[in-house]
């Protein structure tokens, strides 16, 4: 069925369309007219300049892996994140710690941890879903690359991004 | 088994304020289950003996109240009233009778589980993040259900053993063990291997295998599934896959003639693992490792990805049409009685149909499957390693037994006599017939998984299906028809092994109108009377019993003579014990 979309009635002025037209030039002149003053500034000279000072503590930007202070990779494995990822852009291979290593007692570890930057939407569904406190979302925004390969962030990638994170996990301390 | 009697005995019960009807020797927890009322339950399991030892299944019971007359007290609704036992009682070892009432759902009960439930969780540890049983485990599903979302608990957890190997195949992590003793019993019970069992008595107990002994039967791998934590794990799958991310298909093993009823789990067109699936006519609710490992070939170096045919010596890749072009033009050349066509009992019913149209069509005499037999046991594992040897027996209608005509094919390749041998998923290095013999040969039209001796001197290879990748049916040794479905597709450009037959058929003329390997089922149905009225629907997830093997003794997993038996040996140590 058709509808109907009722439209405005327009009185003769406006639908001469001059005082609307004189009201945008008016402020295409206030701002020449600033610009010449130099009141104004819109336009930013990225890359030269960055506005990574302003960004807000919650800001989305690469998902990345987060080391804890021991050294340990914080992941483990569980494959959370690759699951409730919305665009399946989370590839985990895991891996088993062998019983000499001195993270032995955690068991498990990611052996491949690849995270396709091009399916990446930034919704931090990863960091919400993460029990280990693993993966965060980290302010780097400009994901740049030549082939759809070099946009693959591996794990060594992911940590480099994600530092060491300090805070309290107890889960896999002795007391656990 | 008792609703099988012809005339049981019937009690009534009231499960939650119903009353209902239900036959003599049903435990509590079925009768509570076949009503759709569920009762949490860790130790028991519907096909081993019942200890009541995790206390989760606690209900309240209670019992008419009797006059001074000995007859029921009717309330003012005409109903009995009941005495209700003002403890709890377990469901999981106590038989219904006439007149009893049971509550799953009062203050009392929730108030016992929930307290099982903190009790079970002050030890255990919190490492869901890496656990394989995650997902899938009893303890976590309870906790949301009948838990507490906090741990009153503040004193140090007590550490047990972990990463302990009990065996070959199976893993433990004590730590995870809430002591529920299915594993112990399913070893005395089903496994008649009696090497698990618990050790130190008290908040220390652990699970452990008999000192120098070590879990190693071939059943072992059922003690996995059937723990409901993650204590006992896959030492194969395990850290390999998270059970969420694993499709499920519905499938038969075919590495014997049992063909125990299976579910594959895959992700992305790799199989993780197999597990058993219930049917009481076949499995009863185990499978044994040698077929549930039975799957790792799937991706072996040697798998055969692309239809080959020889050209001046070698071997080259071509596609499909020149490939069934060329075997047919090959076959085609030669009379009937120069061809032989060794046939396997892996192959489903359907394909073994189109292989007798194919052999019919030529005139073939010399046609055959290769007898497989190795050890087998008195549980699931049969000699006959042949999953389908009855399909064989029923479709291809040899003469003699199966593997009879072989030797006489054999000595035939020998002589010179066959010019074509048609090798459908099989070898033939142990009938005696040399690669000398085999290379000599105008035609040897090879259909495999993996390469082998005959495909390497094949003249055509025909890369096929392994039973994880083609829907088809297979009759048990006791005469079950039962049914393969695709769980991955094959690689490379590897192809159904019923489409290859369809289009050699096809190709040396007949074979009209099959679009679909259900269009090959209905043939069969049309021409073998055993099949008739199905179709490969109909089949259904448990099978059909289509032939008579002998009487069918009842499943031995689910054997009461067993269950009693070992509940004997157990009173037996008990009695040792407090000596």
């Amino acid at each position: 069925m058709a509808i109907t979309v009722p439209r405005p009635k327009l009185n003769w002025r406006e639908r001469s369309y001059l005082p609307a037209i004189v009201a945008g030039l008016a402020i295409t002149f206030k701002h020449f007219k600033n610009m010449l003053l130099g009141r104004t500034k819109v336009t930013m000279q990225y890359p030269e300049q960055k506005w990574d000072s302003s960004l807000p503590d919650h800001y989305r930007g690469a998902p990345a892996l987060v080391q804890d202070e021991d050294g340990r990779v914080r992941c483990v494995a569980c494959q959370l994140c690759e699951f409730i990822c919305p665009p399946r852009a989370i590839k985990i291979i895991p891996g088993e710690i062998p019983s000499a290593d001195r993270f032995a007692k955690v068991e498990k570890y990611p052996e491949a941890f690849d995270i396709d930057m091009i399916r990446c939407i930034f919704c931090g569904m990863c960091e919400e879903v993460c029990p280990e406190q693993a993966i965060f979302l980290r302010k780097d925004y400009a994901i740049t690359g030549f082939t759809r390969a070099d946009m693959v962030h591996h794990k060594e990638k992911l940590l480099e991004i994600g530092g060491v994170m300090h805070g309290v996990v107890l889960k896999w301390n002795e007391k656990k | 088994m008792a609703d099988q009697t012809p005339s049981p005995q019937l009690f009534n019960v009231q499960i939650d304020g119903v009353w209902h009807q239900f036959p003599k020797g049903t435990r509590v927890i079925e009768a509570c289950a076949r009503v759709g009322v569920f009762v949490p339950r860790y130790c028991y399991h519907k096909k081993l003996s019942s200890p009541g030892n995790c206390r989760m299944c606690l209900i309240e019971m209670g019992f008419p109240r009797l006059g001074p007359d000995r007859k029921p007290e009717l309330g003012a609704d005409g109903k009995p009233i009941i005495n209700w036992i003002p403890r709890p009682q377990i469901s999981c070892a106590q038989d219904v009778s006439e007149g009893m009432a049971v509550r799953t759902n009062s203050p009392l009960v929730k108030e016992c589980q929930r307290g099982v439930m903190e009790f079970l969780l002050i030890n255990h540890p919190l490492d869901c993040p890496i656990c394989d049983q995650a997902g899938e485990c009893r303890l976590q599903e309870f906790s949301v259900d009948f838990g507490n979302s906090k741990s009153r608990f503040l004193e140090n957890k007590v550490k047990k053993p972990k990463n302990v190997v009990l065996g070959p195949r199976v893993t433990l992590d004590d730590e995870r063990c809430i002591l529920c003793s299915r594993c112990i019993r399913f070893c005395q019970e089903i496994a008649h291997d009696d090497v698990l069992g618990f050790v130190d008595r008290g908040s220390y107990t652990a699970l452990t295998a008999h000192p120098g002994k070590r879990l190693e039967n071939n059943y072992s791998l059922n003690t996995v599934d059937i723990c409901p934590v993650g204590a006992l794990t896959s030492t194969d799958f395990r850290f390999k896959m998270r059970v969420w991310f694993l499709k499920e298909t519905k499938s038969i093993c075919t590495s014997c003639a049992t063909g125990c009823n299976t579910i594959i789990g895959t992700r992305e067109d790799v199989i993780y693992r197999q597990t058993p699936r219930e049917n009481d006519h076949v499995n009863s609710c185990w499978m044994c490792d040698y077929g549930r490992l039975n799957f790792k070939y799937l991706e072996a170096e040697n798998r055969l990805l692309e239809p080959q045919i020889r050209s001046d010596g070698n071997l080259i890749a071509v596609d499909w049409p020149m490939a069934i072009a060329e075997a047919a033009l090959q076959l085609k050349q030669f009379a009937g009685h120069e061809i032989a066509i060794i046939a396997s009992g892996r192959m489903t019913n359907e394909e073994l149909w189109l292989t007798s149209q194919l052999a019919k069509s030529l005139g073939v005499q010399w046609i055959d499957i290769v007898p497989r037999r190795g050890p087998g046991d008195d549980i699931l594992l049969s000699e006959d390693r042949n999953p389908n040897t009855n399909g064989a027996r029923l479709i291809l209608r040899p003469t003699s037994e199966p593997g009879a005509k072989l030797t006489a094919i054999a000595e035939a390749v020998k002589s010179g006599e066959v010019k074509a041998l048609m090798i459908l998923k099989e070898n033939t290095m142990h009938l005696g017939i040399s690669v000398e013999q085999l290379a000599r040969l105008p035609a040897l039209i090879a259909m495999n998984v993996l390469s082998n001796e005959a495909t390497e001197k094949a003249t055509v290879v025909l890369p096929a299906c392994s039973f994880a990748e083609k829907r088809g049916s297979m009759i048990n040794g006791k005469g079950r028809l039962q049914r393969l479905n695709r769980a991955v597709r094959p690689p490379g450009n590897a192809r159904d092994d019923w489409e290859i037959l369809r289009d050699l058929l096809q190709a040396v003329g007949g074979g009209d109108s099959l679009s679909s390997v259900d269009d090959v089922f209905r043939r069969i149905s049309e021409t073998v009377p055993q099949f008739a009225g199905l179709t490969l629907s109909k089949i259904g997830d448990l099978g059909v019993h289509i032939l008579q093997m002998e009487e069918l003794p009842t499943m031995r997993p689910s054997d009461e003579e067993n269950i009693e038996q070992a509940v004997a040996i157990q009173a037996r140590r008990r009695a040792v014990r407090s000596h």
